[in-house]
């Protein structure tokens, strides 16, 4: 035993009210799937959770029926600045069940209550209190003197941020006007359930707010469905493509937010020190369950042994294990499915020649985890450096000029996010503009804030969400 | 590297300004959230026992005012030796920390109890003084007894550039404290508070330990503000590397402002994630505290009975 073992820190599940089964959410209340149920299961311990009720083609039928309604009869006719009432009241709902949320979220997702408590929620309830402010003044958006809502919208929502991704999706279109029909991923659907709960408790109108839960061929529903004016999705790029082959040749607005494979470069006058936490941000945050994740770090040959050699001893300390131990910084790998990926990638990039190193932490037995990972020697050529992995798995590759850093970076079939590390202030400049990614973050990584536009490049996906711009995807304009 | 070692037999103002500019630079925003993200860490039950323990044990107390007298140094004494009177399990701290005058006085109240006495030289807190009185200043604790020296540097020359200046005079210190053979501990005191920067305490840290400190420690607690987390994983971060180029390992003391055990144990995660275990000692990490003591003490009974016994249970020394 070490001078300082932390002893376990749990967080209590008691406040989670957990229920055996849960229904689908349509025109304000809980009812039944007509496909039976699925169950949704806690990737850190393998047990299940709760039944779920699994939505088929009719199920959506009645809930963009249901959405319909309520937008004709009256979201669509409440005044901005009645809607923004309903909206700030969510928000304020969040922040007062944030602890329940964050539980919740930590159960169902695998991810380490740390984050659940001080990331995903404060954001989600951030995004509400945003978008709440921008009902009434959608006129002032730059966006023509009278922007209208486009009407009914449908959104599929991915695994890793479940809360928070439902929060990028249902504030905006709530504030613009519209009404929703949200899928909220197969392995992790309690904390939309439980969102349905709070609009309830908000007394938003019946139907405003539509949660249909299910698997792929119920987002395919909803998606499809003749009655939706607006998709957003995000998730994988293969599922995006599906998406945008089904919606071709509809009168459907669409905003797809997709993979990526973000490069994080780091210079040799970079804040070395703050640059290794960012690489730590960048790829371990969420078990690098993140599309926006630095899972290639391109580094300056120069001091490319100087950071490994830091990046490693600070490995050392990250804590892998109990999601709900307040000191877990990585917890569970959200599904078996997923492991399996990133197992096999991580076999490819061994085989293909790189070197694999992990510190020596002791996984659990039970559940779904995975060792943070680097490779080093990496080349543009590995499929590690090109296939996104969507795991705690970093692929360290080194640059020697500025215009090879961006020529690497660059050189790849995504587009989403990336990260440098400089001292320079005209180097950050310099590189922003020739990066082509939707955020390009300076001496920092994976910072999120409901201001600021958020999305992709190439096969990224298209559409931005946050911010002003976020706006456009749900208004006629 | 061999710059350290050239800059340590022959220090000149260019050459430090390229050694201590050379330097990985800091970037404000980013230590300040990985030294807030170390404070979330949360410590329960064995650990915070252990911690408690750990703390309690690295405490200087300390009392450096005007008004001090010897029964006031005595009492402090006294209660550095048994802060729980009535707990024999809990430990000492690990020094007294006073003005000159007050070595005699201390090192009789402590004498044969492993309690070390330290005291502050060279013209604390401002440090303005010829060096010849500051050398005086530590020469004559040092005689009294002192077994650790908290020396200041001189901010003025830090700020204006005047780096060897710096570096001569801690060097000169290190000299006096080994006065008639004895070997007094060196603890350099940065006052980061007047530093102002992180990349300022970063390079005054790398030059306090090219120059000869033992311990390298961030404030008076005369100037507001005094130690800082952020401030005090800089300079955590500086001994590791240090030890790592050099093979000399250099103590930390944060000292004023922390009055709680929450911060204690924050500190002390900070230091565990850091430096490493290996400045999970008295030795190498140190508080410099007056009001600290107590509350790691109620938070001490709190874990060993479960209820708060509130302030009139613990001695007001």
């Amino acid at each position: 035993m070490s001078i300082f073992e932390y002893a376990p820190a749990p967080e209590s599940r008691s406040v989670v009210d957990l229920k055996p089964a849960y229904g689908l959410f349509i025109d304000g209340a809980f009812v039944d799937g007509s496909a039976g149920s699925f169950k949704s299961v806690n990737p850190a311990t393998e047990e299940v959770l709760a039944e779920v009720a699994m939505g088929d083609a009719s199920d959506v039928d009645r809930a963009v029926a249901a959405a319909r309604r309520a937008y004709d009869e009256v979201w669509s006719r409440l005044p901005g600045r009645e809607r923004a009432k309903y909206i700030f009241r969510i928000a304020r709902l969040i922040q007062e069940r944030a602890r329940e949320l964050a539980v919740l979220e930590s159960l169902d997702n695998g991810k380490p209550i740390r984050e659940s408590r001080d990331v995903d929620v404060p954001l989600a309830a951030a995004h509400f209190f945003y978008y709440a402010g921008w009902a009434d003044k959608l006129p002032y958006a730059n966006l023509g003197p009278d922007p209208k809502p486009l009407g009914v919208a449908g959104q599929v929502i991915p695994w890793n941020f479940p809360l928070l991704m439902l929060a990028w999706k249902v504030a905006p279109a709530l504030a613009c006007g519209n009404t929703v029909v949200l899928k909220p991923a197969e392995t992790t659907p309690l904390t939309a359930l439980l969102f349905a709960e709070i609009c309830q408790q908000a007394d938003l109108p019946p139907g405003v707010v539509n949660i249909v839960t299910g698997a792929g061929a119920t987002g395919a529903a909803v998606v499809g469905h003749p009655g939706v004016d607006k998709v957003a999705f995000t998730g994988s790029t293969e599922v995006g493509r599906l998406i945008a082959k089904q919606v071709a040749g509809t009168a459907k607005k669409v905003t797809l937010e997709l993979g990526g494979k973000a490069a994080n470069l780091v210079f040799d006058d970079a804040p070395l020190e703050q640059a290794v936490e960012g690489i730590v941000d960048g790829i371990f945050f969420n078990q690098g369950h993140v599309c926006c994740a630095g899972s290639r770090l391109l580094v300056q040959e120069s001091v490319a042994e100087e950071v490994v050699d830091r990046l490693r001893e600070r490995m050392k300390t990250l804590r892998v294990g109990d999601p709900l131990d307040k000191n877990t910084d990585i917890g569970a790998i959200n599904s078996a499915e997923q492991l399996a990926k990133i197992q096999t990638l991580s076999e490819a990039g061994e085989a293909e020649g790189a070197t694999r190193w992990s510190p020596p932490c002791e996984l659990p037995e039970r559940g779904f985890f995975f060792a943070p990972t680097i490779f080093t020697g990496v080349s543009q050529a590995h499929r590690i450096a090109r296939e996104e992995i969507f795991g705690p798995v970093l692929s360290v590759l080194t640059f020697r000029t500025p215009a090879e850093a961006v020529e690497k970076a660059n050189n790849t079939a995504y587009g989403l996010s990336a990260g440098v590390w400089t001292d320079k202030g005209s180097r950050i400049l310099w590189l922003a503009q020739r990066m082509r990614a939707g955020v390009v973050w300076a001496n920092t990584f994976n910072r999120f804030d409901p201001t600021s536009p958020f999305g992709g490049y190439k096969e990224s996906g298209y559409g931005r969400e946050g911010g002003r711009h976020g706006l456009e995807a749900y208004l006629d304009v | 590297m061999c710059l350290v070692t050239a800059q340590l037999a022959a220090p000149d103002d260019a050459g430090l300004r390229r050694l201590l500019h050379g330097l990985p630079p800091v970037d404000q925003v980013g230590a300040e959230a990985r030294a807030a993200k170390l404070g979330t860490r949360s410590i329960k039950t064995t650990a915070k026992a252990q911690a408690l323990d750990l703390a309690v044990r690295m405490v200087d107390l300390t009392t450096l005012e005007g008004a001090d007298t010897p029964g006031k140094v005595r009492a402090l004494c006294a209660k550095g030796i048994r802060p729980e009177p009535d707990q024999p399990t809990c430990p000492s701290v690990a020094a007294i920390c006073v003005y000159g005058d007050m070595v005699p006085t201390a090192k009789a109240a402590l004498a044969g109890t492993g309690v070390k006495v330290a005291a502050v030289a060279t013209a604390f807190p401002s440090g303005r003084a010829p060096l010849a009185v500051k050398l005086a200043d530590t020469v004559a604790a040092v005689e009294a007894g002192a077994d650790e020296i908290d020396m200041v540097i001189d901010r003025g020359a830090f700020l204006a550039g005047r780096y060897a200046a710096v570096a001569e005079e801690i060097a000169a210190v290190k000299a006096a404290c080994r006065t008639g053979g004895r070997d007094a501990h060196l603890k350099v005191i940065l006052e980061t508070g007047e530093l102002a920067t992180y990349d300022n305490v970063k390079r005054a840290s790398w030059l306090a330990m090219l120059s000869g400190a033992d311990f390298i420690k961030t404030s008076t607690g005369k100037v507001s503000p005094a130690a800082t987390l952020p401030v005090t994983l800089l300079m955590l971060e500086a001994v590791r590397d240090f030890r790592a180029q050099t093979g000399r390992q250099v103590g930390v003391k944060p000292a004023g402002g922390i009055r709680t055990a929450k911060d204690a144990i924050k500190y002390l995660v900070t230091v565990n994630e850091t430096a490493g275990p290996d400045w999970l000692d008295p030795d190498w990490f140190r508080f410099g505290a007056s009001s600290l003591l107590n509350d790691l003490l109620l938070q001490r009974r709190k874990l060993a009975t479960g209820v708060y016994s509130g302030p009139d249970y613990v001695t007001v020394d």
